[in-house]
């Protein structure tokens, strides 16, 4: 155990030392968890993880609204008379300690029968008995041992959507008759009239017929109807050349068993579909603990406080709020409607919406909006919208959100299909003309030949296995994407907008500046140890900024949680805080985040607080200007504009006071004038512009925290290297049409054998699995190699 | 050489096992979560540990 840190949660506490048991702990939170914890005879939780807990955080009355039977029935996965399932959403589990504790959830409520956690899903599956616990006490459970589940409007809305796994059933079965029809064929290729194989060979031949039913009507389903979706719509997608190469081979096999022409291409057939299949599962991947299918609904709440009368407080589902209603916000509770303040003094976080961190100040009678997080007590406020209608939750009506972006956008495979697919025939019909001129016995055994062997198995397999490797790479630095379609359109990438707050800029401030009189040593050691008291996130990176100074104890100190602090030593007290808390007029329209700070109550200055650019935004946009067009779209005011002129190459498009819908419209405007845009952005305000726009990604600081719906979700730590996944992303493309040369030569050479006559099940046998595997060792290998330039 | 169809009868037979073993792997959910079970596995040898009550670490005197 390293000296300074909570035993709990491996926080640094220089500051506030609790011992309990010789143990440090930071906070009274942690101490208590680690009493729970060791009464239970748990503490084997901090042997196999060091630190690995978290402070809880526990407000009284959070989760009352989980008695409400119409939500609880909702949450539930399970429920008969007495006992009741539940999954929970538990966003800090991060390690083995995570999941050894919380599967031993039954040694401290004796009333939960088993809980199972899924790691990378960060759940927990909790069955409890219902007649003596109940999930509020489950939840609070959780909640007071730091393991607050999450539970938003969201899991209330979302119908249960069973797991779709026929993908690995076909792959499955495809491969299960691939082998067993592989095993069946063998003899026939090299024996021919061979005495004991003349008399069991048919035997061979119909188990394999048997084998390939289900892979022509089951596994390769997907391909039919896909093909038929195509020429429906009067367009040649890659499906139409393989679906009319296996229904060829399936025919012309079992008219070979039935006349006992030859042992059929059986072989081939179920290769090729265990093949083609494997490439579309390895094309998806996906990620458990993202969702990019966030909309407001993941943020909100699923019941606020209604205040009925002045003794009477009831839970309320939010979706049942109406106009007029009165209703409590407590600390660190989600505003779910527009409305008026009536009571209390508000301090509101708009991170969720704008990415802005920095609390503002409202007071009775003033407007807050929906999204806004109360960070300073208990407010009570009158609600003027429904849920729906608010300013926020709006945005979600435009179309922009039900266009499904993979289909508007027509991919490189199926381009070339086109062109392949006419030139296949064309080549068939040739051939077939030829022989029927030449030896007309032989034109239908051509005419399929060459529709067997043309069938683009390779081709095919170039791009899911291309992809599919990449968004592996991608995803192991820090860029994870939603598709396989995302990354391809990355690559067609001309236009590049991105939001200001929070997205090129940290959340965190971390600069100020000190204008006003100069303190003197003593106010400045008071006004250190001061902040230190304090665990405001402004008092902390005022602390951080300052120059050290020895620790004193001092006399006096309180903190006015919305206000500021105060401290005295001896005869000298500070007032650190908001203008009106130091005893001066605050200035209106001040576009900047001040701490005014007065010495025994004279006014001294303030501090400036600035929004710190992330680390090589600079060099970012002086590397993608030569190529890009660049924009930025602000929802804030014009308070940084100087600031970014500075920073940013000439010609960079800066515009601010953007709201939601304006950004939509940028993006779609700039859309029609040819522009590929992708979007880079991490508010809920961000949401229609990230849906616009060809390719949206969202930055997150903790990939875990929630980020909008988007195509990608990147960590902020690789900001600095988008311009790098974005050449990755054009050097995929170049993989993927070498690869097409590749199986373009294999398909030439298989068509020699095709239109000549001579294609015997062996040649196909070969030929098929040999171009598959090359294409898919050749991308593998490219994709690695081009991967390495990320690092 | 008959005895082939027996023969033939019989691999396919446990092959076919195999594969409904899989088919019902896959509808049990068992390779839904790829990560945890791996994890889970070892607490089994810790848990033993666990109930002589003075054999941990971080155990109050």
């Amino acid at each position: 155990m390293t000296s300074n840190t909570c035993f709990h949660c491996g926080t640094p506490c220089d500051d506030i030392q609790i011992e309990f048991d010789d143990k440090l702990f930071c906070c009274n939170g942690c101490k208590t968890v680690y009493e729970i914890f060791s009464e239970s005879n748990l503490t084997n939780y901090y042997d196999l993880q060091q630190a690995p807990g978290t402070a809880p955080k526990t407000v009284a009355g959070k989760y009352d609204f989980l008695t409400d039977d119409a939500i609880l029935h909702k949450l539930l996965e399970f429920n008969d008379e007495n006992t009741q399932i539940a999954t929970l959403y538990i966003p800090h589990i991060h390690c083995s300690s995570c999941i050894w504790i919380l599967e031993n959830l039954h040694k401290l409520n004796s009333n939960i029968t088993s809980s199972q956690v899924n790691f990378n899903k960060k759940t927990v599956r909790v069955t409890y008995q219902a007649n003596n616990t109940s999930l509020k006490d489950v939840v609070t459970l959780l909640s007071n041992i730091g393991y607050e589940p999450y539970i938003s409007l969201d899991d209330i809305s979302r119908e249960q959507k069973a797991t779709d796994r026929s993908i690995i059933y076909k792959l499955g079965i495809a491969g299960f008759a691939f082998g067993n029809v592989m095993f069946l064929s063998f003899p026939e290729y090299f024996e021919v009239n061979e005495f004991w194989l003349d008399r069991y060979k048919y035997v061979f031949r119909w188990l394999m017929f048997i084998f390939s039913l289900p892979v022509v009507f089951y596994a390769a389903r997907d391909y039919f109807t896909s093909a038929f979706k195509g020429l429906r719509a009067g367009f040649l997608n890659i499906d139409v050349p393989i679906a009319i190469g296996i229904t060829v081979l399936f025919v012309r096999s079992t008219v070979e068993i039935s006349f006992d022409i030859g042992s059929g291409f059986f072989d081939s057939l179920t290769g090729l579909v265990f093949f083609l299949l494997l490439g579309k599962f390895f094309q998806q991947k996906t990620y458990d603990f993202l969702s990019f299918e966030r909309d407001y609904k993941s943020y909100f709440p699923i019941a606020v406080t209604k205040i009925i009368s002045e003794t009477e407080e009831i839970p309320i589902q939010v979706y049942d709020i109406k106009q007029g209603d009165r209703l409590l916000i407590r600390h660190e509770e989600l505003i779910p409607v527009d409305g008026i303040i009536i009571k209390g003094k508000a301090s509101i976080d708009y991170s969720f919406v704008t990415g802005e961190s920095e609390t503002i100040k409202k007071q009775s009678g003033d407007k807050v909006f929906a999204g806004g997080k109360q960070m300073s007590g208990s407010i009570e406020m009158e609600a003027l919208k429904a849920v729906k209608q608010s300013y926020l939750t709006k945005l979600w009506s435009h179309d922009v959100f039900n266009k499904n972006k993979e289909h508007t956008f027509t991919n490189l495979t199926n381009t070339i299909s086109k062109r392949f697919t006419i030139s296949i025939l064309t080549i068939a019909v040739l051939a077939s003309a030829f022989w029927l001129y030449y030896d007309a016995s032989k034109v239908i055994n051509v005419f399929t030949a060459v529709l067997i062997i043309a069938c683009p198995c390779a081709l095919a397999l170039a791009a899911p296995f291309t992809f599919g490797n990449m968004l592996r790479i991608f995803g192991k630095h820090k860029l994870y994407l939603k598709n396989a379609s995302a990354l391809e359109q990355l690559a067609t990438i001309n236009t590049i907008i991105f939001d200001k707050t929070g997205t090129i800029t940290s959340n965190k401030k971390s600069t100020a500046t000190y204008s006003g009189m100069p303190l003197t040593t003593t106010e400045e050691r008071l006004l250190k140890n001061t902040l230190r008291g304090s665990n405001h996130p402004l008092s902390r990176t005022l602390y951080d900024i300052l120059k050290a100074n020895d620790i004193v104890t001092l006399d006096y100190f309180e903190e006015h949680i919305g206000q500021g602090i105060e401290g005295q030593l001896k005869q000298d007290s500070i007032k650190i805080g908001s203008a009106n808390f130091v005893g001066i007029k605050s200035q209106t329209g001040a576009l900047n985040t001040n701490v005014h700070i007065s010495s025994n109550n004279t006014y001294k200055g303030k501090f400036t607080f600035y929004n710190t650019y992330r680390k090589g935004v600079s060099k970012l946009f002086n590397t993608l200007k030569p190529q890009y067009d660049l924009a930025i779209l602000s929802g804030d005011n014009a308070g940084e504009l100087d600031n970014l002129k500075k920073l940013l190459p000439a010609k960079t498009k800066l515009l601010f006071n953007q709201k939601p819908e304006d950004k939509l419209e940028y993006i779609k405007y700039h859309q029609t004038e040819g522009a590929k845009v992708l979007m880079v952005g991490d508010g809920l305000n961000d949401s229609g512009a990230l849906a616009q726009s060809n390719v949206g990604i969202a930055i997150s600081e903790n990939i875990n925290i929630f980020s909008p719906a988007c195509d990608g979700i990147m960590d902020a730590t690789v900001l600095s290297n988008l311009n790098r996944f974005l050449t990755t992303s054009k050097s995929c493309i170049n993989v993927i049409k070498w690869s097409f040369l590749l199986s373009l030569i294999y398909n030439c050479v298989g068509l020699y054998f095709a239109v000549t006559g001579q294609l015997s099940p062996v040649v196909a046998a070969i030929l098929m699995p040999l171009s598959s595997i090359s294409i898919v060792v050749f991308t593998t290998i490219a994709t690695n190699i081009i991967g390495k330039r990320l690092r | 050489m008959s005895v082939i169809y027996i023969l033939l009868g019989v691999s396919i037979l446990v092959a076919i096992i195999f594969f409904i073993a899989f088919i019902f792997a896959v509808k049990r959910g068992q390779f839904d979560d790829s990560y945890t079970p791996s994890v889970r596995m070892l607490f089994e040898d810790e848990l033993i540990k666990d109930k002589p009550n003075d054999s941990i670490l971080t155990n109050k005197d």
